[in-house]
């Protein structure tokens, strides 16, 4: 728990980062795209993950949920990239999201059966505040094209969603 | 052979003496919300979700019918009996609309 509070602050300090002056270094277009679907991508691992792993039928219809709504939402960002012509940018933000994913999925792998089920779906709830948080405050906030901030807002209309599935999820393993 | 034709044909004919008579509702689905919500109908009609969004979503009232709504597709529902049904998307269980169906 206090390595995800400090991952969250993490992320949010790197979107800060630089002059110290949040409105001083607002993310560019191009970095909003890759960022936003760089969070997509590691949602769709975690899911992918959970769907081998775990044997709970209520596990893996949430993550079936995951892949296919993150999968929609990140083909629709890849056809507005393309469509506008930009170039996701790689950022520090979207380095540090998926460094950190990568130690979470090699610490699910070491789990398995109801240990695995409950340490996911808790991720899955942190994770997408996190994630939600950074796109409501910092994200939308900063987005210059319309069509890419209408498309976040949409996201994260979704992503809230998700995170209130998890929610109940996590309820129901109790 | 002839008078399945002769009857097809007549069904066909019954088929569109019926739609002329009912209505096609549009209800359409927008970033997560059906517009509109609340739908008066009667017997006969149909409704027709069109989706706007990239996403998969359903109108399913638990318990009885479900209707596939595919990413930028649309899904229809004839109405067959009276009542008042809620329904809500499988997916994204925070889309709510009902449909009130006269007799
Ligand atoms: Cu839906």
């Amino acid at each position: 728990m206090t390595i995800r509070l400090k991952t969250a602050a993490t992320v949010i300090a790197l979107l800060f980062a630089a002059g110290g002056a949040p409105a001083a270094d607002k993310p560019t277009d191009q970095q909003i795209a890759h960022i936003a679907y760089t969070a997509g991508v590691i949602d769709i691992e975690a899911a992918k993950q959970a769907i081998a792993t775990s044997k709970n039928p209520t596990i893996v219809e949430f993550a079936e949920s995951m892949v296919r709504d993150h999968e929609a939402v990140n083909k629709q960002a890849l056809d507005l990239v393309k469509k506008l012509n930009v170039t996701p940018e790689d950022n520090d933000t979207s380095k540090t999201l998926s460094k950190e994913a990568e130690a979470k999925r090699q610490e699910l792998g070491k789990l398995t059966g109801a240990e695995f089920d409950k340490a996911y779906i808790d991720h899955e709830i942190a994770y997408h505040k996190q994630v939600n948080s950074a796109v409501e405050t910092q994200l939308i906030p900063a987005a210059q094209n319309a069509e890419l901030k209408s498309l976040l807002e949409t996201g994260l209309k979704l992503f809230q969603g998700h995170q209130q599935h998890a929610e109940r999820v996590a309820a129901e393993l109790k | 052979m002839r008078s399945m034709v002769f009857f097809a044909s007549l069904l066909g004919a019954a088929a569109i003496a019926v739609a002329a008579q009912a209505e096609t509702i549009q209800v359409m689905v927008d970033r997560l919300v059906y517009t509109p919500a609340e739908v008066d109908a009667k017997v006969g009609d149909e409704i027709q979700w069109i989706n706007k969004d990239g996403l998969v979503h359903t109108a399913t009232v638990k318990g009885g019918w479900e209707v596939n709504l595919p990413a930028k597709k649309s899904g229809r529902l004839l109405l067959q009996e009276p009542g008042s049904f809620d329904y809500i998307c499988r997916y994204h269980p925070n889309m709510k609309g009902r449909i009130t169906v006269r007799p």
